[in-house]
């Protein structure tokens, strides 16, 4: 191939994609020669993370540069793919649409928090931090306010909130790794943070971004090809985002008709835990405005928030590709975001609605109990029945399913040959691995460069630097699977706890630096330890029996965290002198895109 | 006013128009969720349902695409954008 490789891009990711889909045909074909179906799922999930592999050995660096930011020239539209991967984790690709089955409406303000969010990138952050030159968050916050406790303040909140969502995504590779190659989950866990590391450890940033990209396509064929497969099959409408509105209504029709029954506690105990029945209406306004909008706004500032997506944008080659990076990213985004719901929509109707054949409820207990798919998912713990009023038949409260059965038994329960359920779990695997790589490295990096060579040993030769960045990324990957074996808490609660810290204590510190001027250095460490701690408190208040106050739940502490850091932010930095012009004349240079970035092409 | 100033106060004023629009549709039209939900809107989907499955996640994308070429056409305006090899 002539030329480099940034201008090759398109054509090698062309190539790639069809290779991918070549593999996915030559699957279909040896599943009806007679490969099994363990094979297929092993197939998939090792062919896809030897490609990622691959790319990160090809990918490996030993400059700074590279390491910490690509080298800065990823086109925009490439980086837009790599930061919808590095976003969209375990929890979008395996629980979101099993959350809007279960929860509706109330739910769903995720949907439009994860995505709102990138108006505040674009528009308050990206840009100007693309103009500073970092590389990492905190090196923003130690340049912008001064001293080394501003710069550490960062580095412990960055650390608290990626740390806390990383478990969940080492935990979610090991949990496809453990159903794909069947083996026990605490093992499986570090074969997720090997194929993770293999990723990241030898380019760093440089091996993260090409694979992430590698990673979208993965993921974003192994939503859509199921989503648009089953609502043909069901005759819902070839394009089912605009066609399904029919299928909507029938949805609450048939909750109209089966009504929510409450199910007794003591009919509750018998349900494994994890799953759960349908109890609320599927497309109706089912929770109060100040609940949807708060927790939608929680998330919207986590998103602006949260280091791993922002470094994203310090990789593009100027300050206006960050601005309509941020707009790629989002596109690339919504294409599996609005997919989510319908897919959610088809699951419900082809399991509740006695009209299709897929159909259970109505059904007899014998009758559903010898179905094939059944029988798989209550096996691996994913479906359950039980007949609470004994007159045989399945109702609509009787039934039980996991959140992660949406996406992952859907294909089956519509009978879409395996090699779906192959693609399906290769496309979560890639949606955990894309991001446990960047909140690994956006870790690693702080520690590395804002702690070590920022604080402890300025002089350290670029070798060592790069030494200890490595070690740290494997340090903290091992750390963080080792938590995750450990399973404390659920995938989906721990990622919108990340949110949450993000925002109680980088939110303000972040914007007031390049949006306020008189924002000083006491301001923003009070505003980034006192919104962690505030929020911290208020989380630990709640979980242990507290009231909270204005409606704010454990879910969405960050409100609370993030008022408490505005008002000292402000407070304290109007008690204390002003920056100095030195500071106040950088200020004003970052808001202008041209001319050259506030710290040196290596720092 | 210098230059850099008038540049940073279309900037704002930017901003500002842009916030305003994302208020809408990430929180303005949801006080008014369940009375939108009544009424049949596009491809035939309930008012909310439709704009959080679709509608006000389409519009942030749109959004910030908008507010892009908007920065851009000031950056120029002020000789401010970039050179491409810079």
């Amino acid at each position: 191939m002539k030329g480099n490789f940034i201008d090759n891009l398109p054509k090698v990711y062309g190539i790639y994609t069809g290779g991918f889909i070549g593999f996915i045909i030559i699957m279909a074909i040896a599943e009806q020669m007679g490969m099994t179906a363990k094979a297929i799922g092993i197939a998939f999930v090792a062919f896809t993370v030897f490609i990622y592999a691959l790319i990160g050995w090809l990918s490996r660096t030993a400059q700074a540069d590279a390491y910490y930011v690509a080298g800065r020239q990823v086109p925009t539209v490439f980086n837009g793919m790599a930061t919808a991967a590095d976003w969209m984790s375990g929890a979008s690709f395996v629980a979101m649409a099993g959350g809007i089955y279960f929860k509706g409406y109330g739910y769903m303000a995720l949907l439009v928090g994860w995505t709102g969010g990138y108006v505040l990138v674009a528009s308050l952050l990206a840009p100007y931090l693309r103009k500073f030159g970092c590389y990492t968050v905190p090196d923003f916050i130690g340049t912008r306010y001064g001293g080394n406790l501003a710069r550490f303040s960062a580095v412990v909140v960055l650390t608290v909130a990626s740390f806390t969502y990383v478990t969940a995504q080492i935990n979610a590779t090991g949990t496809i790794a453990s159903v794909a190659l069947d083996i026990p989950f605490q093992y499986a866990v570090y074969v997720g943070l090997i194929s993770i590391l293999l990723c990241s450890m030898l380019g760093g940033m440089r091996g993260v971004t090409w694979t992430q990209v590698a990673q979208y396509i993965v993921l974003i064929i192994a939503y859509l090809l199921p989503v648009f497969w089953i609502s043909n099959k069901m005759g819902a409408g070839f394009f089912p985002h605009f066609m399904l509105a029919d299928e909507v209504a029938r949805i609450g029709e048939l909750e109209q008709q089966f009504g929510f029954v409450k199910n007794a506690a003591a009919d509750l105990k018998s349900v494994p835990k994890g799953l759960a029945g349908i109890t609320k209406a599927h497309s109706a306004v089912n929770a109060t405005p100040w609940a949807f909008i708060s927790l939608a706004l929680a998330m919207m500032m986590g998103t602006a928030s949260l280091p791993h997506v922002m470094m994203r944008y310090f990789t593009t080659p100027s300050v206006k590709a960050a601005r309509k990076s941020v707009g790629w990213s989002l596109f690339f985004i919504f294409l599996l975001y609005s997919s989510a719901p319908m897919l959610a929509t088809l699951s419900k109707l082809s399991l509740i609605d006695p009209n299709l054949p897929t159909g259970i409820i109505g059904k007899t207990f014998a009758e559903v109990e010898a179905i094939d798919w059944y029988q798989n998912w209550n096996q691996a713990n994913l479906m359950f029945i039980s007949d609470f009023n004994g007159n045989g038949t399945l109702e609509l409260n009787e039934f039980f399913m996991g959140g992660k059965a949406v996406v992952l038994a859907t294909p089956e329960i519509a009978g879409l040959p395996y090699v779906i359920s192959g693609l399906v779990a290769a496309g979560g695997m890639a949606a955990a691995m894309s991001t446990a790589d960047g909140l690994i490295l956006a870790i690693a990096n702080a520690i590395s460069h804002d702690v070590y060579y920022k604080i402890i040993d300025p002089k350290a030769e670029t070798a060592k630097r790069l030494l200890v960045a490595r070690v740290l990324l494997v340090i903290i990957g091992f750390a963080g699977a080792t938590i995750a074996a450990m399973e404390i808490q659920g995938i989906l609660g721990s990622v919108i706890w990340a949110f949450d810290f993000a925002m109680s204590g980088l939110f303000f510190p972040l914007v007031l630096g390049v949006w306020w001027k008189r924002a000083n250095r006491q301001g923003a460490i009070a505003g980034m330890l006192g919104g962690l701690i505030a929020g911290a408190w208020y989380l630990v208040w709640v979980r242990t029996g507290g009231s909270g106050f204005l409606g704010i739940t454990q879910l969405t502490f960050g409100i609370f965290g993030s008022a408490v850091s505005l008002v000292l932010m402000v407070v304290v930095s109007l008690m204390t002198a002003e920056p100095d012009k030195a500071t106040q004349k950088m200020v004003d240079d970052v808001r202008v895109p041209s001319g050259k970035t506030i710290l040196g092409k290596s720092h | 006013m210098s230059n850099q100033q008038k540049h940073w106060e279309k900037t704002r004023s930017l901003l500002f128009i842009t916030l305003a629009i994302w208020f809408v549709f990430s929180i303005g039209i949801f006080l008014f969720g369940a009375e939108m939900n009544e009424v049949t809107g596009p491809f035939g989907y309930p008012w909310t349902y439709w704009f959080t499955c679709q509608g006000s996640l389409g519009a942030f994308v749109i959004l910030i695409f908008w507010f892009a070429n908007r920065q851009e056409k000031i950056d120029e305006e002020f000789g401010f954008s970039e050179r491409e090899d810079e």
